[in-house]
């Protein structure tokens, strides 16, 4: 009969007993369940980038004219959007012959980065990240990432985006 | 409840929540690991590289599994330690 009656007690009296020797307990219990639920989370999480990443279309590619050869002084840029409208690249003459372009967004936080002919090199105002302009790489500041690269190619008086470089 | 209380068996009792203490202190370390894993899948991810994506799933389940593993035994500990509850 008893074990009937204990059978039939509600959670909450186990969940607030009122013996502190129960409580230490049922308080180590609970915080083991919710770190553990935690752990579910991140499980989760990481399943969720999987199933992402098997939906995830490889990206394709249009050739866009951006410039005509000799439009932009050296040391000049000029701004144009690839391969999607919206996103944002900077197109660099940094030679007479040597065009170079990267996307615009800072691998760190995504701010927008400017040329800096002074110091020769891609610099994001926001944390100070820069990046070379020889090939987008990493020189200073927060980001880990390089720059995306837009791969050019000369048509005539051309200059043609083909390609995006992905990050390594 | 006094009386039921007062009967158990106290070092039994502390050997119980010593084992719950050393567990939950594994589930925290098992839980930091399982964080950096997801921040770094997610990097990785972000960045364009899928191919991390499938261990980093299968190890954080592992991780998963042997946290809830864990919890079952803290539950089976509480049950010895607290017959009737």
């Amino acid at each position: 009969m008893p074990d009937r009656v204990k059978e039939q007690e509600p959670l909450w009296r186990d969940e607030f007993s009122i013996s502190r020797a129960d409580e230490r307990y049922v308080n180590r219990r609970q915080l083991t369940k919710f770190l553990t639920l935690g752990s579910l989370g991140m499980f989760a999480g990481n399943l969720w980038i999987l199933v992402r990443s098997w939906l995830r279309k490889a990206e394709v590619y249009h050739r866009s004219v951006v410039a005509t050869a000799g439009e932009i002084p050296v040391g000049g840029v000029k701004l144009f959007e690839y391969p999607k409208p919206g996103q944002q690249c900077i197109l660099i003459r940094i030679a007479e012959d040597d065009y170079v372009a990267y996307s615009q967004k800072c691998t760190h936080l995504s701010c927008a980065v400017f040329y800096s002919r002074a110091q020769n090199r891609l610099e994001c105002p926001c944390h100070q990240g820069y990046f070379s302009v020889k090939d987008g790489s990493v020189l200073q500041g927060p980001p880990t990432r390089p720059l995306p690269r837009v791969i050019l190619e000369r048509s005539g008086g051309e200059l043609v985006a083909i390609e995006m470089q992905p990050q390594v | 409840m006094a009386q039921y209380s007062s009967s158990r068996n106290i070092p039994q009792q502390r050997r119980g929540l010593t084992a719950i203490d050393a567990i939950a202190a594994l589930i925290v370390i098992l839980l930091v690991v399982q964080i950096w894993l997801l921040s770094a899948t997610l990097d990785a991810y972000l960045a364009g590289h899928t191919e991390t994506a499938l261990p980093g799933a299968i190890v954080s389940g592992m991780l998963c599994a042997a946290c809830f593993a864990m919890y079952g035994f803290v539950r089976r500990v509480d049950k010895d330690a607290r017959p009737g509850r």
